[in-house]
């Protein structure tokens, strides 16, 4: 297995459910969570960090800066 | 940006092109000699987001304070932050006399086509056919008027410097937003004069859609209208 290079993290406080990042990631890793944040707010999680290629269109296109990659 | 989750609804582009505008700054190390000029309408709390100096002004003066700012202190870099409500309608006056004036201050227009802190009532840049809570019956060209095309007005005044249409609603179109918005800030430093960025944004709470909708309908319906590219660029 490749060495994972990247780092993704998602502020799930800062994460308003927006979903504009499933929709643009190339290897479909993102997904709503079952659960909600402090504001009652279905928030996105990572299914598969190994899959990660680090691309950050996901951070790019957030609108709450909730996602940074390393 | 500082740390502080914003009031801004899920999918709202303004959260996006805050942080544009910030990454610019800091790529241009301007951090310490911005001064932002924050509009009236959703974006009016700017500043509690923004790491450098920022003022407030008058519905649609904004561009009137700017010339101001910048006209007191020409280092620094001065740019003024505004809705469609703010400046295609009561901010009209204001920023074609800033443009005609060739005020050597930078101008990010958010064009999100309804006024998103009062209500979702139509704007100057509503599209035809568009409902909102003042167009009930969709918008008409018989009773409300066409969409306010505001760049290509400010294309023919002789000191306007850079014009450009961007949108966000791709990674490929925020990279290309971003670029404007750091060629409109190198404009105001060489000293080249007005430069305005106009960045077509998604209200997915007043357009009654989903947020990955609104980024479809912008490509899809918005953009047949404002064609996005260049509009003037004479720096």
């Amino acid at each position: 297995m490749a060495e994972k290079t990247c780092n993704l993290k998602i502020d799930i406080e800062r994460c308003k459910g927006c979903l504009l990042c499933i929709e643009v990631c190339p290897v479909k890793i993102l997904k709503a969570s079952e659960h909600v944040n402090k504001r009652g707010i279905q928030y996105v999680v990572l299914t598969d960090p190994e899959k990660c290629t680090g691309c950050t269109l996901c951070a790019m296109m957030c609108p709450d800066c909730a996602i940074t990659i390393e | 940006m500082k740390d502080a989750p914003t009031h801004y609804c899920p999918g709202c582009g303004h959260g996006l092109v805050h942080r544009l505008i910030c990454e610019c700054i800091d790529e241009m190390g301007l951090r310490d000699t911005t001064i932002a000029v924050a509009p009236v309408g959703c974006a009016v709390l700017a500043y509690d987001y923004w790491d450098f100096d920022t003022t407030e002004a008058a519905h649609g003066r904004t561009p009137a304070v700017a010339t101001a700012i910048k006209r007191v202190h020409p280092k620094n870099l001065v740019f003024t932050y505004q809705g469609d409500g703010d400046l295609a309608a009561i901010g009209t006056a204001e920023i074609i006399h800033a443009g005609n004036r060739g005020e050597n201050i930078s101008v990010i227009f958010v064009n999100n086509g309804v006024y998103g802190m009062t209500g979702g009532q139509m704007a100057p840049t509503t599209l035809l056919g568009q409902r909102t809570a003042t167009s009930q019956f969709t918008r008409r060209s018989d009773k409300e008027g066409f969409p306010l095309k505001i760049m290509e007005m400010m294309q023919v005044l002789p000191g306007v410097t850079y014009l450009e249409r961007t949108s966000i609603h791709s990674p490929k179109e925020v990279i290309n937003a971003k670029r404007a918005i750091k060629k409109s800030f190198q404009t105001q430093i060489n000293g080249n004069g007005f430069s305005m960025v106009e960045i077509i944004s998604p209200c997915p709470t007043y357009w009654g859609m989903t947020p990955v909708r609104s980024m479809k309908r912008i490509k899809e319906e918005v953009m047949e209208e404002y064609e996005l590219g260049v509009v003037k660029d004479a720096s």
